[in-house]
C-alpha cells in the first residue's frame, strides 16, 4: 500500500508523457533543429512552475505526507561529470529520441524494440560503474 | 471530457502536469528523477559484486521501480483510451529535414504514430551498423552519461533547473553539446551509413 501512491503517479506521469509528445522522436529532433517551440515550452513552463513551487514550498515550509518539514538535497557539485556525462547523454538522446522516462513509457505502448534500447542503457550504467573512479567528476 | 484529453496537449498543459508529477513526488518524501533507476536495475541484478557503485541498499528506490512500472502502464493507457486521432504534427521544416536524410515522418495513423521512427527502429535493422549504432550505441549512452551526469532530463533539467542547481545548468548545457552536435554533425553520417 505504501507504493500504491507511486504506481498511481507513475501512470499518470505515463499519460503525461505521451499526450505531451514529449517521447517522440520527431519531437526530440524538432527540438535540436530549433524548428518548433513545443518542447521548449514545455521544458520551460516545467521549469517556471517548479521554480515557484521550491520557493513556496521553502518558504510555506509544507510538511510532506509523512509529516516531515521538506528538505531540498542540493546536487553534487561535480561539474565535470555534469558536463561530461551530460554531453554523452545528448548524443544518445538525439539518437534514440528518448531520454528514460519516455523510455518506458514508450515499452508501454508496445514498441518491444525499445527494450533494446533500456537494455543498452543499463549495459552502460553497468560499465559507469566499473568505470567510475577512472573517470573525471 | 475524454475527447478533450484526448487532443494531444498544449505544451503549457503539459509543462505543468510535469512540473505536478514533481510535486507528488516531493510530497511524498522523494525527488524526480527516472535515471536512477538505472543504477538501481543493475544492482537487481547482482552488479554490486563486480563494482562498488552498485553497492547499495536498491530497496531504498523500491519507489522509483515501482514509480517506472506505473510509467509503462500509463504510456499504455494513454495510448489505448486516450490516442489522439492523428500522428504527432511535426513542423514542416523537420519533415523536410529527415526526408532529406532519407526518415520518413507519418502523417496518417496508417504510416506510424510518430513516435519512434519505423525506418529506424526495427529488429529487422539490429542487423545493420546503422541500426546498432542509434539503438545499441544511443541507449548505453544514455545509461553512461545519465549515471557521469548524476541524472537525465528529469533529475536535472526539471528538478534541478527548478531548484537552481548549478551542476544542472551544466548539465544541461551538454544535453544541448551532445544533441546538436549529434543531430547536425554525426547523425547525417550515421544515416548515410
Amino acid at each position: 500500500m505504501r507504493l500504491l501512491k507511486y504506481l498511481l503517479t507513475g501512470i499518470l506521469f505515463g499519460i503525461v508523457m505521451t499526450k505531451s509528445e514529449a517521447i517522440s522522436w520527431f519531437r526530440i529532433q524538432e527540438m535540436f533543429r530549433f524548428q518548433s517551440f513545443h518542447m521548449y515550452g514545455i521544458i520551460g513552463v516545467a521549469v517556471v512552475a517548479g521554480v515557484l513551487m521550491h520557493l513556496w514550498i521553502k518558504r510555506g515550509g509544507l510538511k510532506n505526507s509523512n509529516g516531515e518539514a521538506i528538505q531540498f538535497a542540493d546536487k553534487p557539485k561535480t561539474y565535470m561529470a555534469s558536463l561530461l556525462g551530460g554531453t554523452l547523454f545528448g548524443l544518445g538522446w538525439a539518437m534514440t529520441g528518448a531520454c528514460p522516462g519516455p523510455l518506458y513509457t514508450l515499452v508501454g505502448h508496445g514498441y518491444w524494440i525499445i527494450l533494446v534500447v533500456i537494455a543498452s542503457a543499463l549495459f552502460g550504467t553497468f560499465v559507469y560503474g566499473l568505470l567510475r573512479s577512472k573517470l573525471p567528476h | 471530457m475524454l475527447d478533450f484529453i484526448s487532443q494531444p496537449w498544449h505544451w503549457s498543459v503539459s509543462g505543468a502536469m510535469i512540473a505536478f508529477v514533481m510535486f507528488l513526488l516531493i510530497y511524498f518524501g522523494q525527488r524526480f528523477g527516472v535515471s536512477s533507476s538505472f543504477r538501481a536495475l543493475c544492482s537487481i541484478g547482482g552488479a554490486g559484486g563486480v563494482a562498488s557503485y552498485f553497492n547499495y541498499d536498491w530497496k531504498s528506490h523500491d519507489w522509483l521501480l515501482t514509480f517506472i512500472i506505473g510509467a509503462v502502464i500509463g504510456g499504455g493507457l494513454a495510448i489505448h483510451f486516450l490516442g489522439s486521432p492523428n500522428p504527432v504534427q511535426i513542423s514542416e521544416a523537420t519533415v523536410n529535414d529527415l526526408a532529406a536524410l532519407g526518415v520518413s515522418t507519418p502523417r496518417t495513423t496508417s504510416e506510424g504514430l510518430g513516435f519512434i521512427p519505423h525506418d529506424l527502429m526495427n529488429f529487422e535493422n539490429l542487423a545493420s551498423l546503422k541500426g546498432i549504432i542509434i539503438m545499441v550505441l544511443g541507449g548505453f549512452l544514455i545509461g553512461f552519461g545519465t549515471r557521469w551526469a548524476g541524472g537525465c532530463t528529469s533529475g536535472h533539467a526539471i528538478t534541478g533547473l527548478s531548484n537552481l542547481q548549478l551542476p544542472s545548468l551544466v548539465a544541461v548545457i551538454g544535453f544541448f553539446i551532445g544533441g546538436l552536435l549529434m543531430t547536425h554533425l554525426l547523425l547525417p553520417i550515421i544515416l548515410n551509413l
